[in-house]
């Protein structure tokens, strides 16, 4: 039993993490959240996550990628995560997983090498309605797709969109026949699109109709990473906060009820770690474990970074409250790593059913 | 990133099953038996899979530390039914000889405490000494010609203080010294005249702690362990020889299994409770948080063995698996309905369970008292010697 990161893992952490630092410290994080107009993603910060490889972790070496694992991008999640970071590498994840594993070669060979270095932007369009993510809720069939698909990030930027359809994945190139309109989301670091297709030529990615549970459970996995990421931050943040305030004459770390309280977060969010790393793990290498695992780490970590984002604002007070300050930004990212894939509440049923209850 | 032991681990397995399979259960059948559990105990022994830890010279099976084979060791001695060679406070005690004890005491009490012919109570605790121990007032007084002790005072809640044929406990012996450093570690045999046990009744019903009085009880002065008001540092070190964090995450495991059988079985309207949106939702809400914990251990377990640092979570799973049993004999209790109340009736295990649950927030240490653990050790927040965590 080797439950743990690799070396090699590790330096990808650090080396993202080093690169967080430079790039994107809080003051860059409000910046582009406070931008005038459309929330916009931090292009600078990603052609720098790009160079690096990032979002090559994910590629076979075949299609000029590094044929790493979900678990790769899943800590690489969890950095970004910590940082609030403003790029948009869930949709380009996910589309570039569906690609890989659903696409004909050519659409392998013409997507692939272009998504591995983020000369293209992927995306993915999944939800219809207010809650339609699931794949048995995707209603547009056919090579020529009309509707509408909510929550799409960063479809207005996006060269390509993968779209769940009845017939499984469908393939829309930028230029193609659609609209976009962007939602004044709360989360401002991670831009979404309502998305109206009206006779929009696509095509289908072969393998798509096996593939999509799998990519939505990849989308799980992804979020829980991320909500790990921002939950730890929150808390270091309150507890470093605890020290440094005075009141009474002295560091309000010294209150127990607020201790309990700082205590209470970190015991929700730590050894929630090891769930997340566990359905990382299980999409890579446990496929009968898989669903199950992603839906209940999506579960559980995007509960838990919610709840914690709130309790964050608490311990800070007054400034907490504040625009100025950082903890709105957790919170609005953990808002939409909630809804985004699916409530809790729907994972945990989903969960339940796939155990067999 | 791997979560199996590794095919190096199979014939290992194969063994120590091989080995349960020819000697337990006993030929006579009888589980209950004492002879047939040591006799199995000792062979367990014999081929190094019980006691590991252990000095040969003391009565262990002397073998090099390893997690993952003592794991398997232990998954296959559940499975199996069979005599793990543990009991609780015997379990408390060995540590303690083998790091402070005299070569004299280590021969003496290690191995004949291994086969269960004595068995240890935990004497810590008292009427005004519970989070804040180190209050503690029962005294030992050495006789003139430095012979004995002469113990004065009294214990509660010690578990299984009846049952027990001595104990090791902490005592006040220098009564002028600073409070933490006043307190010395002897063992007693408490099947003497100067010592009383009175069984305490549970909140269950059952008889499992006792107060236990000591008027003018005698020890040898040989029965102390570690120096004179050196008391607290020898009981500080069993710490580190905390049982493991797997045991904690098996136990809720097996817990959990339970309750989903049990949402399984009782019928709610017209169907199994299982099938009820709320309790299903709260049911794989709890089991989120039980893969939290079990694979969290299984983390630290790996970081354990390759000398990393395990991080905040080293001091959380006992809270962690509180929290989580009281809130898996809550369902339970969701679940049952009126059987909750029914003493007699076919639910009584987890009528029990709910209040047993408890006893795990109370034992070893509050759930308040870990908190204030892990705020100074894993959260870094300033000592606050008044919240217990840092005597
Ligand atoms: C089933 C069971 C078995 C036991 N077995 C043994 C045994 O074998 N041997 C033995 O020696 N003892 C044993 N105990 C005793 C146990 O260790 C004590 O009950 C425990 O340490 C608490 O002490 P107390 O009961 O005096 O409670 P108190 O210390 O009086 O605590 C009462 C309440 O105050 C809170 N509190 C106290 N101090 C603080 C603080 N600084 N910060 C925040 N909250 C605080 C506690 O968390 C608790 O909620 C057993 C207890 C139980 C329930």
């Amino acid at each position: 039993m080797n439950f743990l990161l690799s070396e090699e893992q590790l330096a990808l952490v650090d080396s993202v993490t080093n690169l967080l630092r430079d790039k994107c410290d809080p003051l860059r994080v409000h910046k582009i959240f406070d931008a005038l107009g459309d929330a916009q993603f931090d292009a600078e910060l990603w052609s720098a996550l790009c160079e690096m490889g990032v979002p090559a972790i994910i590629v076979p070496e075949e299609n000029s990628g590094l044929g790493l694992e979900l678990v790769d991008v899943a800590i690489v999640a969890e950095a970004l995560g910590k940082a609030a970071a403003p790029v948009p590498l869930l949709g380009h994840s996910l589309a570039t997983i569906a690609i890989s594993l659903a696409g004909s070669d050519a659409q392998k060979s013409k997507w692939l090498p272009l998504l591995a270095t983020g000369e293209a932007l992927g995306t993915v369009a999944f939800c219809e309605g207010k809650s339609g993510w699931m794949p048995d809720e995707w209603t547009m069939a056919g090579l020529n797709l009309t509707g509408t698909k909510t929550l799409v990030p960063n479809a207005a930027e996006a060269d390509v969109i993968i779209v769940g359809t009845a017939d499984g994945l469908a393939l829309v190139e930028k230029g193609s026949n659609y609209t976009t309109a962007r939602v004044n989301s709360a989360d401002r670091t991670r831009p979404v699109d309502t998305v109206t297709f009206d006779a929009t030529s696509a095509e289908l990615l072969p393998r798509g109709k096996e593939t999509a549970a799998h990519l939505m459970d990849a989308a799980s996995v992804l979020l829980a990473a991320d909500s790990f990421g921002g939950a730890e931050h929150c808390v270091n943040m309150s507890v470093d906060y605890a020290k440094m305030r005075e009141q009474y004459g002295q560091a309000i770390a010294g209150f127990q009820g607020l201790r309990y309280q700082l205590v209470a977060m970190a015991m929700a969010t730590e050894p929630s770690r090891g769930l997340y790393w566990y359905a990382a793990h299980a999409w890579d290498a446990i496929p009968d474990k898989s669903s199950h695992a992603a839906s209940q780490a999506k579960a559980h970590l995007t509960d838990i970074y919610l709840q914690v984002t709130r309790d964050t604002v608490e311990a800070h007070g007054g400034i907490g409250f504040t625009w100025e300050h950082d903890t709105h930004l957790y919170m609005k990212r953990a808002m939409l790593n909630w809804a985004w894939a699916g409530t809790p509440s729907r994972h945990r049923l989903r969960a339940a059913d796939l155990a067999g209850w | 990133m791997e979560l199996d032991f590794g095919t190096e681990f199979d014939t290992f397995r194969e063994e120590v099953r091989a080995f349960i399979k020819g000697n337990w259960p006993p030929a006579d059948g009888n589980l209950k038996s004492h002879e047939n559990e040591r006799a199995f105990v000792m062979a367990g022994v014999d081929r190094g899979y019980m006691h590991r830890s252990i000095p040969k010279a003391y009565g262990g099976s002397e073998q090099p530390s390893d997690i993952i084979k003592a794991e398997i060791i232990r998954e296959e001695l559940t499975k199996a039914r069979a005599p793990a060679g543990r009991i609780p406070g015997n379990g408390l005690v060995v540590p303690v000889l083998l790091e402070w004890g005299t070569e004299e005491q280590k021969q003496k009490w290690i191995a004949p405490t291994l086969r269960g012919d004595i068995i240890w109570a935990q004497g810590f605790s008292e009427p005004n000494a519970g989070s804040d121990l180190a209050a503690l007032r029962t005294k030992a007084e050495l006789t003139a010609d430095g012979s004995k002790w002469i113990i004065n005072g009294q214990k509660i809640w010690t578990t299984h203080g009846h049952k027990a044929t001595h104990m090791f406990c902490l005592v006040r012996t220098e009564p002028d010294a600073q409070k933490h450093a006043g307190i010395s570690y002897l063992l007693v045999d408490i099947r003497q005249p100067g010592v009383t046990v009175r069984p305490l009744v549970q909140m269950t019903g059952q008889k499992e702690f006792s107060e236990v009085f000591f008027d003018n009880a005698e020890t040898p002065a040989d029965m102390l362990v570690g120096e004179r008001g050196k008391g607290w540092n020898v009981t500080r070190s069993t710490l580190k020889h905390e049982r493991s964090g797997i045991a904690t995450m098996t136990w809720s495991l097996s817990m959990f299994r339970d309750l989903v059988k049990l949402a399984k079985e009782v019928e709610r309207d017209g169907q199994p409770a299982i099938k009820n949106p709320r309790i299903r939702e709260e049911l794989a809400a709890i089991e989120g948080q039980l893969m939290s914990l079990t694979y969290s251990t299984y983390r630290a377990t790996s970081h354990d063995v390759h000398g990393r640092d395990v991080g905040p979570f080293q001091t959380m799973p006992k809270v962690y698996m509180t929290d989580l049993a009281g809130r898996i004999s809550k369902l339970a209790r969701d679940i049952v309905e009126n059987d909750f109340v029914d003493m007699g009736g076919e639910r009584l295990k987890w009528i029990e369970r709910f209040m047993i649950s408890l006893s795990m927030s109370i034992a070893g240490g509050t759930s308040n008292i870990q908190r204030n653990i892990i705020a100074e050790r894993s959260l870094g927040l300033p000592r606050d010697k008044s919240q217990g965590a840092t005597p």
